[in-house]
């Protein structure tokens, strides 16, 4: 095997995992810390590249329509929460899963009303738009390289948020004890809120700078949630360690795949969590 | 719920009726749709299996599973794969083909994700329905994407004596009418026998029913497995219906819809998953009616119906037909 060409496959893989990992982290820590299933944080992917395809047609400029599209998200988030989530605290998964199922119907049958069936193209961005080549037939991507660094960048940033401040230290307790914190004068609400809305936020901004990389088209939230969650559950739920290691071994598992085992590409991520449930029941690090 | 309440039988026992008779008045009724509402109804009962197999599991032990699709599409693409193509296969070889391929993958589906628990346990069997989904959608050994045909609905003789002619549309509902009531009747009688009583007591209290001695999961499996039967029996009769089998049967939006009819007709009470089916695909068709976005208000209603009626409409029928008032205000 050239290279070259395995070298692709990694930063590719490396590339999707690292994409995974935004969208399970904000998934997980919604979980590890709400103890609510939201089955609608794919259609909140899909959110996102939405937004990101129809800023970038009017405005011409991809970065304005990130910086546009972002806080809306937020505020997006902060309304489902408070109008949805909060009466599912205390109810059972199973109202849960139901309940972010309907979720799922009514964005999609939105976006489908907004923006119709068709699949469309956002172009890459003008700096990064080139190729590095490697060998005379071979090249990389230079955005792909940059969507890798941006998702790292915010992974460290995140590790920092969680581990070292005051707010990463309630988001922590929240995770292990919800009603201690709540005895302890936190008030709950408020971190709720705040995590589900970082949570929409980064699953929409992984939808947002992914759109160039593939088109933007109807269940592009649905491909994305299932393969979501199988990373938390090899992960572990709760846990953003997990959900990074997790989502670095589906994201290279399912390029590797796509090479490798075409006739099973789509199954071979979900042989990997069968192996680490038969190992582990409750993933790598929970 | 171990016995159910007289007026309850009664009223079930009326709508049997009014449905098994419905070939009758039909045509009556509705001289221009009558063929379109009998496909219909027939899909309707076909769908209400499932969910009343679903409700063994959701209901009576406890267990959340988003794999209900994959038995459902699995014995669908079995009766779809082992049909030959210019005549039709036996009943007799086809259904025992598509229940076993149904009851292979519950075990093993089953023995994998009862390992887990809670919020693992949903999504463990939402990935393997997908795994499944992607097996049958990636190759091409059943048709890919694009599904395969079933050219001719299964015959059902004993030696040239032809039993019931499913070609024939008002056979075929009834056929799948009975299957119902089958269903129903069999799931009543294990809620009944002492292992339904361990199953129940497992959801109630499983701690306590361990240290009576006896070993949940392997309770929990064999329940699994005989709800991926009958929901094997629902995918057989609905792909030898529309006479093909595509990777949307095996999909988890068929779980979660299977899930929902289970939830709106209220869930532990097996018939009410049956209203639960009726409710959904009427709202279906009523919504479709009124818009090509009917999904976003399916959704809408979905969601209030989460918020708003938590007991299902199987929990207000059973409310409705107390006699007593409930002792100590509630």
């Amino acid at each position: 095997m050239d290279p070259a060409f395995l070298l692709i496959q990694v930063l590719n893989g490396v590339q999707y995992g690292l994409l995974l990992f935004l969208i399970a982290s904000g998934l997980t820590l919604i979980f590890g810390i709400m103890g609510v299933i939201n089955l609608a944080h794919g259609a909140l992917y899909m959110v996102g590249a939405y937004l990101a395809f129809w800023f970038t047609s009017r405005t011409g400029s991809f970065w304005l329509a990130i910086l546009l599209a972002l806080p809306l998200t937020v505020l997006l988030g902060l309304v489902i929460e408070r109008w949805f989530m909060r009466a599912l605290y205390k109810r059972n998964h199973l109202d849960q899963v139901l309940l972010t199922f309907g979720l799922i119907l009514v964005l999609n049958e939105c976006q489908s009303i907004l923006f119709g069936n068709d699949v469309h193209g956002v172009p890459v961005p003008a700096p990064f738009s080139g190729s590095i080549p490697l060998t005379d037939v071979l090249s990389y991507p230079v955005y792909r390289l940059f969507v890798s660094f941006v998702c790292a960048l915010i992974a460290v940033g995140m590790y920092f948020l969680i581990q070292h401040t005051r707010l990463g230290m309630v988001i922590r307790g929240g995770a292990s004890n919800r009603e201690m914190m709540a005895g302890m004068g936190i008030n709950v609400h408020t971190v709720f809120g705040l995590v589900f809305a970082a949570g929409t936020a980064l699953a929409a901004f992984a939808g947002m700078i992914s759109a160039p990389l593939s088109s933007v088209y109807p269940g592009i939230g649905d491909s994305v949630l299932i393969i979501s969650f199988v990373v938390v559950v090899i992960g572990g739920i709760g846990s953003i360690k997990g959900a990074f290691l997790g989502a670095l071994m589906v994201g290279l598992t399912a390029t590797f795949g796509t090479v490798f085992l075409p006739e099973l590409s789509g199954a071979v991520v979900y042989a990997l969590m069968a192996a680490v449930l038969l190992w582990r029941p409750r993933g790598l690090f929970a | 719920m171990r016995s159910m309440p007289l007026k309850v039988n009664v009223i079930l026992a009326a709508l049997l009726v009014v449905l098994a008779t419905y070939p009758l008045y039909g045509e009556l009724l509705f001289p221009q749709q009558h063929d379109y509402y009998l496909q219909k109804l027939t899909f309707i009962v076909i769908l209400a299996i499932l969910a009343m197999s679903l409700d063994l599991l959701v209901g009576m032990s406890g267990l959340v599973s988003l794999a209900h699709a994959a038995f459902f599409g699995l014995a669908g693409y079995t009766l779809a794969l082992t049909a030959p193509q210019y005549e039709p296969i036996s009943l007799w070889i086809a259904l025992p083909a598509a229940l076993a391929a149904a009851a292979a993958a519950a075990l093993v589906i089953g023995a994998l994700t009862l390992r887990t628990r809670g919020v693992y346990y949903i999504l463990a069997t939402l990935a393997f329905t997908q795994m499944i989904y992607f097996v049958f959608h990636d190759s091409d050994f059943a048709g890919g994407s694009d599904g395969m045909f079933l050219f001719f609905k299964p015959t059902v003789s004993i030696g040239e004596r032809v039993l019931f002619d499913l070609e024939d549309r008002t056979t075929f509902y009834l056929f799948c009418l009975g299957a119902l009531a089958a269903t129903y009747l069999l799931l009543r009688m294990l809620l009944r026998s002492p292992f339904g009583h361990v199953l129940v007591g497992i959801k109630e209290n499983e701690i306590r029913i361990r240290s009576l001695g006896y070993n949940p999961p392997v309770f929990k499996l064999i329940a699994f497995v005989i709800a991926g039967v009958f929901a094997g029996l629902a995918g057989f009769l609905a792909v030898a219906q529309y006479g093909f089998a595509n990777p949307s049967l095996l999909g988890w939006h068929q779980s979660a819809e299977a899930l929902l009819m289970v939830l709106l007709g209220g869930m532990g009470t097996l018939f009410g998953p049956v209203l639960g089916a009726f409710a959904f695909e009427l709202l279906h068709q009523l919504f479709a009616g009124w818009t090509e976005h009917w999904q976003l208000l399916m959704g809408a209603f979905v969601i209030a119906a989460v918020l708003l009626l938590p007991k299902g409409l199987g929990g207000l029928l059973l409310k409705l037909t107390r006699t007593r008032p409930p002792a100590g205000g509630g």
